[in-house]
């Protein structure tokens, strides 16, 4: 069952298609990653989901039902371009911004003082924003984000501006959060936390759907059956059996020889090397979704 | 309700600054200074002196005795030469000495005087106005005409300008209601001003934090406006309503410090003014005029049109400069926006002399009737009276335009806050209008 529907979505700003009937199934419960690079128009697309901006034609259905404002309790919204009042108290703000979520104040707080011990800011909670670090206001940003308990959380470029620790910790917050029950939509460019925490995947170029669909089965479609072999020869000249596609050998300074091959059947290409000499390890190698990504945009853009 | 939310916020957030605290406080402490000077220095400037003696040296001897000895100055007649005299004053035996030379035709014209320490203004026209008394009355005694006769001759005219409505005729004091016009015009031009520039500044704080996306994904991006707009209102008016009551009250401390006969000194002071003016010399009949004047403007009416148009015309250009804080990215390029929407409330304020003089004119009626320049023009023209069908014109005309505007601002508002790193123009915002 699909949380999130977005049926034939269309946007223009003057002349300028922005978006180009654009449709995106989001399975309850998931992690759905919007990749693509700038002005490829996923911060048009997750303005639409936030109604801030309307879009000309297409639909939304959120739990099966059309987009309506009072969805805004429904979401939880991390802006790429984020910011907090400077010379508001930190706690005084975040109750201010969980109210503007339909939040009363004594539960808004409730709940803050909770994410503040989980967080271990306790202490921040009357002093001015502008007092904080730049990750310090980051971590109060993501708290106001999900204060409200929102069925659909959308991050655009999350992990921007964070240091390694706490993209860390975001991470595990993500994870614990889709756990619970949240349906996740993340735009980002960072390909290996997509692989690390996306389901789905959809990739846009110019407006216009690109890829789409799990990151396992992209992967398996964009397969090169291309395997990396390291074998400690029997004989001290290597004897290549008949049939066999080398792309690379290089021999190491232990005497182990490594072996980039092709091949269609993963078992005839272990008989094949058997005979070769001792397989001391195998792998597909699998492209990651940042060489898919390149390749993609690239030839879409050279068309 | 959300925008009940950030009306709370943009109003507290404004009240609790300590910047609103010391002008709230300090305001009515300079109005009641501005009330009260003026009074104390020209009513009690005398008693802050100490007694002066001063030696009068009359070569002439026509002025002997003429100067009369108060409880502020002693007069003493010595016939001495005037150089010793001086020499006496340098050793502070007097403060002062009057010296009339005498001449061959026997009519002094001048005097002078010598002192260490500067002698009092009224002092020094104390002495001009008994001369001239004095020499007046022997000129006209050698020409044969008795001065009693004279004294007799001298009329003061006074003129009363009636105005005329249907059912009474009411004196009018266009000096006064000058003043008062002026007074509340130039209050309007820069609450105006103050106010809707702290909607422009707090739409661009918004915009440059970047805390305006993760707003509009709550509420809508007219509620947020109108909220600024309202919450800076109420900020206004809370302004004005401390103001009248503190100033108030330091009146009222202020006045039982004073001695009895300056409770009113304002009054006084207005009523001095107003003798020089229509030279009425009855001190009770000043009085009575004074209270004739305050009688005479309809403050009620005065009050109900000052918060009406304060509402209308803060709320028409604080919509404007919301656009033009969300079309810019930071402060320094409003300019090329503000200036213009500037020039349309400083027509009326440096017209303000020409309305005030001839309320009635064309271009005064023109002026307090379209929108841009009514809240100015029209407070400008209330204190004379004003047909009522202009006023409810001129306001209907202002609360409309305000509505338009404030639609199209939204739409500006709402297209420019989320767009960065772009320099705007005025074709640019047009579009926007469009989109």
């Amino acid at each position: 069952m699909n949380y999130l529907e977005i049926r034939n979505v269309n946007k223009t700003y003057g002349d300028k298609q922005v978006l180009n009937d654009i449709s995106i199934d989001v399975p309850r419960q998931s992690i759905y990653g919007l990749l693509g690079p700038n002005g490829a128009g996923k911060t048009t697309l997750i303005r639409i989901l936030n109604q801030i901006t309307m879009p000309d034609s297409g639909q939304i259905f959120l739990d099966g039902k059309p987009l309506s404002p009072n969805d805004i309790a429904n979401i939880g919204y991390l802006p790429e371009e984020r910011g907090l009042y400077k010379k508001m108290k930190v706690g005084e703000q975040a109750i201010y911004l969980a109210q503007l979520k339909g939040l009363d104040a004594r539960e808004a707080e409730r709940r803050l003082r909770h994410w503040f011990i989980k967080f271990e800011i306790q202490n921040w909670w009357d002093k001015k924003v502008e007092e904080l670090s730049k990750g310090m206001q980051q971590k109060v940003q993501f708290i106001v984000t999900v204060i409200h308990e929102p069925k659909l959380l959308i991050f655009d470029e999350p992990f921007s501006g964070f240091d390694p620790i706490n993209v860390n910790l975001l991470k595990n917050e993500i994870l614990e959060l889709r756990d619970k029950g949240a349906t996740i939509l993340f735009s980002t460019h960072n390909m290996s936390s997509v692989e690390e925490l996306c389901d789905n995947i959809m990739l846009i170029n110019h407006g216009q759907k690109i890829l789409e669909g799990g990151v396992y089965d992209i992967k398996q479609q964009y397969r090169s059956h291309k395997y990396e072999v390291v074998i400690r020869p029997s004989q001290s000249e290597l004897e290549i059996p008949q049939g066999l596609t080398i792309l690379a050998t290089e021999k190491d300074a232990n005497g182990e020889m490594h072996i980039t091959v092709e091949s269609m059947h993963a078992n005839e290409l272990i008989s094949d090397i058997i005979k070769m000499g001792e397989i001391v390890s195998f792998k597909e190698v699998l492209p990651s979704m940042n060489d898919i990504f390149i390749n993609l945009i690239s030839s879409s853009n050279q068309r | 309700m959300k925008i009940g939310i950030i009306i709370k916020r943009e109003y507290l957030t404004r009240v609790k600054k300590r910047s609103f605290l010391i002008i709230t406080f300090l305001a009515p402490l300079f109005f009641a200074a501005l009330m009260f000077l003026p009074a104390l220095l020209t009513l009690n400037s005398e008693k802050f002196d100490e007694k002066k003696t001063i030696a009068v040296c009359d070569e002439s001897k026509m002025f002997v005795g003429k100067f009369e000895s108060t409880d502020f100055n002693t007069f003493i007649y010595i016939d001495d030469d005037i150089t010793d005299l001086k020499l006496r004053v340098k050793d502070g035996e007097y403060d002062g000495v009057v010296y009339i030379p005498g001449t061959s035709l026997n009519i002094p014209v001048n005097a002078e005087i010598y002192s260490v320490k500067q002698i009092p203004m009224t002092l020094v026209s104390y002495i001009r106005s008994t001369m001239k008394t004095t020499v007046e009355h022997e000129k006209l005694m050698a020409s044969g005409i008795d001065p009693d006769i004279v004294k007799a001759a001298t009329t003061a005219i006074n003129v009363q300008s009636i105005r005329m409505s249907d059912d009474e005729e009411k004196e009018t004091f266009d000096e006064f209601e000058l003043m008062l016009g002026i007074f509340l015009c130039m209050i309007i031009y820069f609450v105006i001003f103050l106010f809707s520039q702290q909607v422009m500044r707090g739409v661009i704080e918004e915009k440059t934090n970047r805390i305006i996306e993760v707003i509009v994904s709550s509420v809508k991006p007219f509620e947020l406006m109108m909220g600024k707009i309202i919450g800076i209102a109420l900020v206004g008016l809370t302004q004005f309503l401390l103001w009248a009551v503190l100033t108030l009250a330091i009146s009222g401390v202020a006045s039982t410090f004073l001695p009895a006969q300056d409770v009113f000194s304002t009054g006084t002071v207005m009523a001095e003014q107003i003798e020089e003016m229509s030279e009425v010399t009855d001190s009770q009949a000043t009085l009575q005029m004074v209270f004739d004047i305050v009688n005479s403007i309809n403050f009620k009416a005065i009050l109900w049109c000052f918060l009406l148009y304060f509402i209308g015309g803060y709320f028409l250009y604080s919509a404007i400069f919301a656009a033009i804080g969300a079309a810019v990215d930071n402060e320094t390029d409003t300019q090329q926006f503000v200036t213009p929407i500037s020039l349309l409330l400083i027509i009326p304020m440096v017209c303000s002399g020409l309305i005030a003089s001839a309320p009635d004119s064309p271009l005064a009626i023109w002026l307090s009737i379209i929108p841009f320049t009514s809240p100015l023009g029209m407070i400008l023209r209330i204190p004379f009276g004003v047909p009522i069908w202009q006023v409810v014109v001129s306001l209907s005309a202002l609360y409309v335009t305000f509505i338009i505007f404030t639609w199209l601002a939204s739409k500006v508002y709402r297209t420019g806050i989320l767009m960065y790193g772009k320099k705007v123009s005025w074709k640019e915002i047009f579009k926007w209008i469009k989109y």
